[in-house]
C-alpha cells in the first residue's frame, strides 16, 4: 500500500542523509521525498511517499522515530488528508497545436508561466495522479522537459502535526 | 574563563567522571592530547590500533555499566575505529567516541587524513555530531554522554575539527540536557503490564527468554526474583548470559543456533513466551516462519519500540526500561491472590527434564586429544565461575557460552551482534582496567587472536595480567564446521597455515607463554597461569581439530530442527 509519511525533523545538517540512509540501509522504498523548513526555522517538515505492507510501514515509522533528530512522524494516509504535488512541464507549442495545448492546460487548471514562439512552460498542481493524467493527455512527442516536486501532504480539518 | 576547545574537551570528560580514555594520537587530535598530558584526572590508555581502543572502551563499559570513551584521530584513525563502533552499536553499548577532524576550512578539500567521519559512521552509531563552533562543544559532549547512556544505549560520536580545538570560549558544562526530538519511553504501560502478568499466571507451559537488555539495564536482581517467584524455566541468550544464574536449576541453558536441546524445544512448545530485553535475533529463533508457526502467546519487554514485532509479531508489547517494568510486574504478582498453575507447571517441568535427558552438551571425555569443551569446564572450575570471560568469535565463543556457567551479569563479554573476531583481547584490557584485582580470561582461537594480537603490547605497558585461553585447532573452526556440514568437506581457506609459535610470541611481547598438548596437562597449566597474578599468560591449548559445536540449528532451519552430536 502507498503511504504518505509526514516528518518533523530538526533543521540540522545531516538530518536528510540520516533519513534517506535509513531507507536504503533497511531496504525501504522512497517514491518521493520533499523537505523544507517550517514556520519555525529550527525545524523542517518532510513528506515521504513510500510503499509497503502494514508491518513494513510500522517498522519504518518506528525506525524514523528512533532517529535522534526526528521530532514527530505521522502517517497521513491513516486519516483524511490533502495531497498536492507541483509539476513544471515544458511542451512544444507551435502552429495548430499551440491553441490545443493552451486549452488542455486550462482544463487541468494549469498556468502558463513562460512562453516562447515554439514552447509553453506550464505549472500544474494536484495529486500525483492528476499530474500523470495531464502527461498522458498530451501527445508524448511534445513534452520537452518535466520536473515534479513529489507529494506534500497535510491532514484535513483539526488534524494538526506540530510540536 | 576562556578555554580552548581542547581544554573544554578534557574538562567535559572530567565533569563526566571519565576515568579512562582509550586512544591513539594523531595530527588532528594533538591539541586534545596536549591537554590530556597537562592533567591527571582522566587517564589515557595507549592502544596499538584504533580498533583496539574502541573494543577496550567497549569491554570497559560492558563490565562496569559506565560509558566507555575512545579518542582517535581523523582519517585512518576513524576508519580503523569503525569495526569497534559497529560492534558496540550492534550490542547497544553506551560509548562516546571522540574523533579529530581536519580544520573546518579544509573539510571537503580532500585534505591529508581527511574522511567524512560523520558520513562513514552514521549507520553504525546511535547518533553523531560534527562540532563546527567551539561554543557548541561542551553542550555537544554533554548530549553525547546523555544519548549514549539513556534509552536503548549505543555509541555516540563527536567529530571535532582541529581549529575548533584551538579556538576558545567561555566554558560552562550543562548540568542537564533535554532534546525535544529525543524522549524515549522508559516507563511501561500499566495496562499492558497487567495483561502480561495475567498471561503469565494463567500459563500452562511458560518460558522466560531474556537477552542483553536485562544486563544493560541492570535488571538481573528483578529478573532472578521474578523467575524464582514464578518457578518457570528461564533461558538467557548469548548477550544475556549471567542475567539469571547459570547454576540455578531453573536455568535451561542458552537458546538458539547453538543453544541447548531442552531450551530450543521449550521455546517452541511453550504456551506463553516471555521475552525480556531480547530481540528475536536470527541466531536465536532460527527461521521466523517456523518459529511463529507454534501456537503461543508472546509478551515482549524492550526499551526500543522498533525491536518489537520486527521479526516476530508479539501479543503483549511493553516498551520501557526492563528493570522498571519487572519491578511493576513483581508488585502485581506478589499482591495477586492467584498463583501459577502448579499441576500444569509440574508436567511442563517433567517434559523439560525429559528433553534434558538428551544430555545435548556431552562430549568425548576419554579423548586423548584436548577437547575444547574440557578446557572451558576446567577454566570454570578453577575460577569458581567468578572470572570475567571475554571472547572472540567462532567455536571457542560458543563453547565458552555453553560450558562456563555465569552466575553474575557483566561477567561474559563478547561480540554477539556483529560477531567481531579480534574483540576479545582488547575488550579484556578494558575489563581488567576497571576491575584491576579480578581474574580476567580471554577465550579465543588461533585465528581470532591474530586479528588484534598487537594489543599484547598494550597489556605489557599497563601491566594487565589477562589470561589468554587460546583454543588452537589450526582452523577457523566455525568456518570449518560449516564447510564440513554444508560444503562437502571442502575446507576452502579455513586452515590456519604458518601459525606463529605463540609461546615465543608471548615472550617477545614480555609475557609468559605456555603450550599445552595433553588433556592431563590442562588443569595444571591453568593453575600455574592463575598463580601468576601479575603476569599476562598466553595459554596455547592444542585442541582436537575436528571437534564441532553441538547442538546446531543450521541457518534458515526451524529452532527445533537441531543437529545433535549423537546424530553424526
Amino acid at each position: 500500500m502507498r503511504h504518505i509519511l509526514s516528518i518533523l525533523v530538526e533543521n540540522e545538517a545531516g538530518a536528510l542523509s540520516r533519513i534517506s540512509g535509513l531507507f536504503s540501509a533497511r531496504g525501504y522504498n522512497i517514491e518521493s521525498l520533499t523537505v523544507a523548513p517550517t514556520e519555525d526555522a529550527t525545524m523542517s517538515r518532510m513528506t515521504i511517499v513510500t510503499v509497503g505492507s502494514d508491518d513494513v510501514i510500522e517498522q519504518i515509522t518506528k525506525q524514523l522515530n528512533k532517529l535522534v533528530e526526528v521530532v514527530k512522524v505521522v502517517d497521513l494516509t491513516e486519516g483524511n488528508h490533502i495531497e498536492r504535488e507541483l509539476m513544471l512541464v515544458k511542451v512544444r507549442a507551435a502552429g495548430k497545436d499551440r491553441d490545443e495545448m493552451k486549452r488542455l492546460a486550462d482544463i487541468f487548471r494549469g498556468r502558463i508561466l513562460d512562453v516562447t514562439d515554439k514552447s509553453y512552460t506550464i505549472e500544474l498542481t494536484g495529486t500525483g495522479s492528476k499530474l500523470d493524467a495531464f502527461l498522458t493527455a498530451i501527445e508524448p512527442g511534445v513534452i520537452l522537459e518535466t520536473v515534479r516536486t513529489g507529494a506534500s501532504g497535510i491532514g484535513r480539518g483539526e488534524r494538526i502535526l506540530r510540536v | 574563563m576562556q578555554l580552548t576547545g581542547a581544554e573544554i574537551t578534557i574538562r567535559c570528560l572530567q565533569e563526566e567522571g571519565v576515568e579512562y580514555v582509550f586512544g591513539y594520537p594523531g595530527g588532528a587530535v594533538l591539541n586534545i592530547y596536549d591537554e590530556l598530558f597537562k592533567q591527571d584526572k582522566v587517564k589515557h590508555v595507549l592502544v596499538r590500533h584504533e580498533q583496539g581502543a574502541v573494543h577496550a572502551a567497549d569491554g570497559y563499559s560492558r563490565s562496569s555499566h559506565k560509558v566507555g570513551v575512545a579518542l582517535v584521530t581523523s582519517g585512518p584513525g576513524v576508519t580503523n575505529a569503525v569495526t569497534g563502533i559497529a560492534t558496540a552499536y550492534m550490542d547497544s553499548i553506551p560509548m562516546v567516541v571522540i574523533t579529530g577532524q581536519v580544520p573546518t576550512h579544509a573539510i571537503g578539500q580532500d585534505a591529508f587524513q581527511e574522511c567524512d567521519t560523520v558520513g562513514i559512521t552514521r549507520p553504525c552509531v546511535k547518533h553523531n555530531f560534527l562540532v563546527k563552533d567551539v561554543h557548541e562543544l561542551a553542550t555537544t559532549i554533554k548530549k553525547a554522554f546523555y544519548l549514549a547512556a539513556t534509552g536503548r544505549p549505543g555509541p555516540v560520536l563527536v567529530d571535532i575539527p582541529k581549529d575548533v580545538t584551538q579556538a576558545s570560549c567561555e566554558f560552562a558544562y550543562p548540568k542537564t540536557i533535554s532534546l525535544r526530538s529525543y524522549n524515549p519511553v522508559t516507563k511501561g504501560h500499566a495496562g499492558q503490564i497487567k495483561k502480561a502478568v495475567q498471561l503469565l499466571l494463567d500459563a500452562k507451559r511458560p518460558m522466560i527468554y531474556t537477552g542483553g537488555g536485562v544486563i544493560l539495564n541492570n535488571a538481573s536482581a528483578q529478573l532472578t526474583r521474578l523467575v524464582r517467584l514464578l518457578g518457570f524455566p528461564c533461558t538467557n541468550t548469548l548477550m544475556g548470559l549471567g542475567a539469571f544464574p547459570g547454576t540455578d536449576p531453573q536455568f535451561t541453558g542458552m537458546p538458539g543456533m547453538h543453544g541447548t536441546y531442552e531450551t530450543n524445544m521449550a521455546m517452541q512448545h511453550c504456551d506463553v513466551l516471555f521475552a525480556v530485553g531480547a530481540r528475536f535475533d536470527d541466531r536465536v529463533i532460527g527461521d521466523p516462519k517456523h518459529f511463529y508457526r507454534a501456537d503461543r502467546k508472546i509478551i515482549h519487554i524492550d526499551i526500543d519500540p522498533s525491536s518489537i514485532s520486527k521479526r516476530v509479531k508479539v501479543d503483549v508489547p511493553i516498551v520501557g526500561y526492563v528493570a522498571d517494568v519487572l519491578d511493576e510486574m513483581l508488585k502485581l504478582i506478589e499482591s495477586s491472590p492467584q498463583r501459577p498453575d502448579s499441576a500444569a507447571l509440574k508436567s511442563w517441568w517433567a517434559q523439560i527434564k525429559e528433553w534434558q535427558r538428551k544430555d545435548c552438551l556431552k562430549y568425548d571425555r576419554a579423548s586423548k586429544l584436548i577437547k575444547p569443551q574440557f578446557v572451558i569446564e576446567k577454566l570454570y572450575e578453577l575460577t569458581k565461575g567468578d572470572a570475567f570471560i571475554t571472547s572472540d568469535v567462532g567455536q571457542h565463543q560458543m563453547w565458552a557460552a555453553q560450558y562456563y556457567k555465569f552466575d553474575k551479569p557483566r561477567r561474559w563479554i563478547n561480540s554477539g551482534g556483529l560477531g567481531t573476531m579480534g574483540f576479545g583481547l582488547p575488550a579484556a584490557m578494558g575489563v581488567q582496567m576497571v576491575n584491576p584485582d579480578a581474574t580476567v580470561a580471554c577465550v579465543t582461537g588461533e585465528a581470532s587472536i591474530q586479528m588484534c594480537i598487537q594489543e599484547l603490547s598494550t597489556c605489557k605497558q599497563y601491566h594487565l595480567p589477562i589470561k589468554i585461553v587460546n583454543l588452537n585447532n589450526r582452523y577457523m573452526g566455525m568456518v570449518r564446521q560449516w564447510q564440513e556440514f554444508f560444503y562437502g568437506n571442502r575446507y576452502a581457506e579455513s586452515y590456519m597455515d604458518a601459525l606463529p609459535d605463540f609461546v615465543k610470541l608471548a615472550e617477545a611481547y614480555g609475557h609468559v607463554g605456555m603450550k599445552i598438548e595433553k588433556p592431563g596437562d590442562v588443569e595444571g597449566a591453568l593453575r600455574e597461569a592463575f598463580a601468576q597474578k601479575e603476569r599476562l599468560v598466553f595459554l596455547d591449548f592444542i585442541t582436537d581439530q575436528t571437534e564441532n559445536v553441538f547442538p546446531m540449528v543450521p541457518g534458515g532451519k526451524g529452532l527445533t530442527e537441531m543437529i545433535l552430536a549423537e546424530e553424526l
